[in-house]
Parts: C-alpha cells; sequence; structure tokens
C-alpha cells in the first residue's frame, strides 16, 4: 500500500515534503500568538483548497460556492455540541453527512440536466446564498444574531470537545492537511483519478471509453464536500461564533479557492504553495504596514487581486508546474 | 453482430437517416461510405449511443442496444473514435490510453501495462511521456485508435481514421487493422472517404445517400453500381 502510493515520487519530491513537515511541526516551538495564528489559516486554506481542487482540479466542475459546505459543516458540529453536548468528533459525522447531501443534490440538479460550465458555476453561488438566507432566519442557531460556542478558560487541552490553546488548533489542522494531501495524491493515482481527469479534459471522450461520466462527476462532489465540512467544523471551535453573513457569503467562497488557482489547479502542491504565498505574504505585509505606522483597511483584498492577476497573465498554469519542472519535483509515471 | 434495423433519425425537419438497414457479421471489415451529409456518423452516433433513434433497432450480439447510454455501449463491447479528434490534451499519450484500459482492468498497473501494449501496437511508444496536445494529427489519429482499442471492444467503430494520413501512414494503420482482424477476430465497421483504405480493408461495403441505404455488397460490386456512381459523380446526361 505504502510502496505503492510512493511509486514514481521523485526522492527529492519526498525529502521535500519530509523537511517541510517537520518545519511545520516545530513551528509552534518558535512561533508567538500571532505568527501560530498566521500558521492556522495557511493550513487551513491549504486543506480547503485542497478539497476544492479535487472537484475543479480533477474533475473539472467549477465550484463558487464551497462556503456552503464550510458553514454547513461549521454548524452541524457546533449546534449539536452547544444544545446536545456531543463531541465536535462524533458531530463532525453529522457535518460530513449534511455537507455531502447537499454536494448530491446540487450535482444531481445540474449534471442530470446537463446544467455545466459556468452555469453549474453560477448553481453553486446560487445554493451557498439561499443558505446564507436561509441560516439568517433559523431560530435554532440563533439567525443572523449568530450562534456562539462557550469560551472556558484554556487552563488545559480538551481535545474531545476541541475546547484549548490555538497550539491544539494548528496541529489538529495539520495532521488534516497532510491528510488532505496524502488522500488527494491517493486518488489521483486511482481508477477513478484516472476518470475525473478525463471527464475534466473530455466528458464526450470519456463517456466513449465507458466511463459513467453522471457518477464519477457526483463522486468528486461528494467527497469534496465532505471534506470542506471538516474545514467548517474546525473553524467553528477554532473562532467560537458563526454568523451566516460571514461563513456563508461568496467572499468567502473565492477566498478559498485563490490560494489552488495561484498555486496550480489540478496539482497536488498547488494549494499548499497558494496558500503559502497568499496568506503568508498578505499576513506579512499587513503586519509590516501597521509596523510602519500605515492602516489601509482591504490591503489584503487588493494584494490578493494583484496576486491574482500576476498569475493569470504571466504563469496561467500557477506558481508550481514551472517550480516543479525547475527543481525536478515533477512526478514520473 | 451487429444488426441495424429500419433506423430513423432527423434534426428538426432534416431527416438524416431515413430506413437504414445493415448487419456487420462476427469478424467481418464493413465499410460504410457515401458523400459528405448522407448521414454515416448519425449512424455511428446512433450505434454508439450518443444519440437515441426515431425509430428502428439496434441489436449487438443478439441484445438491443438502442437507447443505452455512450458508456453502456462501450461496455457492451463497442469501440469508437472521433470524427473530430478528441484527446484528453491535458494527459500523456499513455495516460490517454491508460483511461480506456481502465474499463477491462480495474487495477491500476495492470491498465498500465495493456496500455503501454497498445500504445507499441500502434507506434506511439516513443511519445508515451508527451501531452497529447502535442501530437501531430497523425498521432491524434492513432491515439484515437490506441483509446477505443484499450477498452477490448469487440466490435470498433472507426470514423474516418485515414483522413488527413499520407498514403504510407495509411497503409500502415490498415495494416494494423488487418491484424487486429486476423489474430485477435475483432470485427470493425468504418466510416472512410479515403477510399484506397475502404478498397483495401473492407470485405463488405454499405452505401449511403440522402440517409438511405442505396447499395451494399462487395468493394468490386459497389463502385460498378449505377446507384452509387451517380450519387458521387452525379447522372448521366445524353447530350
Amino acid at each position: 500500500m505504502i510502496a505503492r502510493l510512493l511509486e514514481g515520487v521523485p526522492r527529492r519530491g519526498l525529502v521535500c515534503l519530509a523537511a517541510l513537515f517537520a518545519l511545520l511541526a516545530v513551528f509552534p516551538a518558535f512561533a508567538g500568538g500571532y505568527l501560530l495564528s498566521v500558521g492556522f489559516l495557511i493550513l487551513y486554506f491549504a486543506f480547503v483548497g485542497q478539497a476544492w481542487n479535487i472537484m475543479m482540479g480533477f474533475a473539472g466542475q467549477l465550484s463558487l460556492g464551497h462556503s456552503l459546505y464550510v458553514g454547513l459543516g461549521a454548524y452541524a458540529a457546533a449546534a449539536l455540541y452547544v444544545h446536545f453536548g456531543i463531541s465536535p468528533w462524533i458531530g463532525l459525522g453529522a457535518s460530513i453527512a449534511v455537507a455531502a447531501l447537499a454536494g448530491a443534490v446540487i450535482g444531481f440538479l445540474a449534471f442530470r440536466f446537463g446544467v455545466a460550465g459556468v452555469y453549474f458555476a453560477i448553481l453553486t453561488i446560487a445554493f451557498a446564498e439561499f443558505a446564507r438566507i436561509g441560516f439568517d432566519h433559523f431560530r435554532w442557531v440563533q439567525g443572523s444574531s449568530g450562534f456562539f460556542l462557550p469560551v472556558a478558560n484554556y487552563t488545559r487541552n480538551d481535545l474531545w470537545n476541541l475546547r484549548g490553546s490555538p497550539v491544539m488548533f494548528y496541529y489538529l489542522m495539520l495532521v488534516m492537511t497532510a491528510g488532505a494531501f496524502v488522500l488527494c495524491h491517493a486518488l489521483l493515482r486511482s481508477r477513478m483519478g484516472y476518470y475525473w481527469l478525463a471527464i475534466r479534459e473530455s466528458p464526450e471522450a470519456a463517456q466513449a471509453l465507458g466511463v459513467n461520466v453522471f457518477r464519477y462527476k457526483m463522486v468528486a462532489v461528494v467527497i469534496s464536500a465532505a471534506m470542506t465540512s471538516l474545514a467548517g467544523v474546525i473553524f467553528a471551535f477554532y473562532y467560537n461564533n458563526l454568523f451566516p453573513e460571514q461563513i456563508f457569503h461568496i467572499s468567502r467562497s473565492i477566498e478559498l479557492i485563490l490560494g489552488p488557482i495561484i498555486g496550480g489547479i489540478g496539482t497536488l502542491v498547488g494549494p499548499l504553495v497558494g496558500a503559502f504565498l497568499l496568506t503568508g505574504l498578505a499576513e506579512g505585509m499587513r503586519e509590516a504596514m501597521l509596523r510602519l505606522g500605515i492602516d489601509v483597511p482591504g490591503v489584503k483584498q487588493v494584494f490578493y487581486g494583484i496576486c491574482l492577476l500576476l498569475v493569470v497573465v504571466f504563469l496561467p498554469h500557477g506558481v508550481w508546474p514551472p517550480l516543479a519542472r525547475a527543481f525536478g519535483l515533477e512526478r514520473k509515471g | 453482430m451487429l444488426e441495424v434495423e429500419g433506423l430513423y433519425k432527423s434534426f428538426r425537419g432534416l431527416h438524416a437517416v431515413q430506413n437504414a438497414s445493415f448487419d456487420v457479421p462476427e469478424g467481418a471489415i464493413v465499410g460504410l461510405i457515401g458523400p459528405n451529409g448522407a448521414g454515416k456518423t448519425t449512424c455511428f452516433n446512433m450505434i454508439a449511443g450518443v444519440f437515441r433513434p426515431d425509430a428502428g433497432s439496434i441489436s449487438f450480439r443478439g441484445k438491443p442496444i438502442q437507447g443505452l447510454r455512450p458508456d453502456q455501449v462501450c461496455a457492451a463491447g463497442i469501440g469508437r473514435t472521433f470524427q473530430i479528434v478528441k484527446p484528453f490534451a491535458g494527459l500523456t499519450v499513455l495516460d490517454n490510453i491508460v483511461v480506456g484500459a481502465l474499463l477491462r482492468s480495474k487495477d491500476v498497473s495492470a491498465a498500465k501495462n495493456y496500455a503501454a501494449e497498445i500504445m507499441e501496437r500502434l507506434g506511439l511508444g516513443a511519445k508515451a511521456d508527451q501531452p497529447a496536445s502535442s501530437l501531430t494529427l497523425p498521432d491524434r489519429k492513432r491515439l484515437e485508435v490506441a483509446r477505443a482499442l484499450a477498452t477490448r471492444p469487440k466490435l470498433l467503430l472507426l470514423d474516418e481514421v485515414m483522413a488527413g494520413l499520407r498514403p504510407t501512414e495509411c497503409d500502415q494503420i490498415v495494416a494494423v487493422f488487418r491484424e487486429l482482424n486476423r489474430s485477435e477476430g475483432l470485427t470493425i465497421l468504418l466510416i472512410e472517404h479515403v477510399m484506397r483504405a475502404v478498397m483495401a480493408l473492407a470485405q463488405r461495403i454499405v452505401v449511403l445517400h440522402h440517409g438511405e441505404v442505396i447499395a451494399r455488397g462487395t468493394p468490386e460490386e459497389v463502385v460498378r453500381d449505377a446507384a452509387v456512381l451517380e450519387c458521387y459523380l452525379g447522372e448521366e446526361t445524353q447530350v
């Protein structure tokens, strides 16, 4: 199994990944509170970027409404915890189920009735907007006034109830991001991975080769939605507050797809690189400007825009593919 | 092996195929010819499951297949190529063929081995790791054939795979089909404009004109048929 996963991966790539993982693992020992929160955000965006990439990068289905799955995952686990005291580790089952169901409904409506391309993207936005407006009036989770998790003093980490220090969340996110990376790597090399790429490149040709296009597109949406909902669970327990206006907002959907676009759509490392570049640089720049006494609201968004523009014009396949070529890290076979 | 019976298809009042009937016996190579717009590709698309016929039946190895989806038709044992080639442009040549091979072997490494065999057979071995987008047109046509063959079809539908090939390239690919037909009993139905290829390959020919079958027989019979000459060259007029 492990030998199979490693087959064809360049040795240099493995060494780099191991070094990166080690670096991230010891990072909290050196980082202060602020740096740690930046590190958490980078890992968070790497994870959701990876999840989104399964749908767009592998199966070629553009979703602009992934905030829906983050929000559903967050609300499901948080509501079960607040109302019934159910641990998020059990609650995440509900999160996965709700998000996967939502993904399946959207996928079924679109793929059954031939909604494709930009029209599919619009449909995904529409469902995220339904949820945003719907949750504004959803009394059980306090509607538009926001849903809050009880915050206790962090005397010790309670991993079972996800109550604890940012360091605990950082490590949790690190494990999840590493897990997502390995999972995507394995998916990409499976029969399903080949079929996804074939569907992305030409659905007609894929179908003529015996690929059940509807089924494999559905699976891509469901896996992507389920993974994204896990990020939502962490989000809820990390920030302890949920507002429909924020969590389901389209700007959140856009924010989470910028990483993989800038890093390289359809690549494994792209979402990782994108998250490092965007979140790392944006936060670094904001911090530097604050130190210089310049406080410009919205500077992060302007920075995102500039990054996106540069990548679209100069590196249309993202930052990672040319880097991989330059360092001999392309996969073989 | 394939029986097509009374097939009709119209597109908004245009009768693309009218009452077309023909059959392809097991182990045969049958050519489907006719002038542009005769309905050949429409016939193909109905067999391959892209279009549902308005009327008529198609049966393959004794089972009706009209109305099945293209992937179900492929799984039943009919492979096809596209007239306008549709490579998976971003994938390597080998990976293109692996997608086809995965239909019968669920195991990826077994599929890779089989795909590599097919790739060698069609002379694409040297280009295994190139992206399909970098191939020339003749190579893209070969890739179409390789992908379809990788699904291990019993019947192969070839839609103008020789068009745009040089005569020597055409002869090479004709030799490949002959070999597959002889050694593995592969049945082939081909649409072709290149008469050199049709005459060399087909044992029987069906001629379509305005969506109707106007002649059928051996290549020698068909090229002497008055109705066939008329539809290709026009009516003979006495001056």
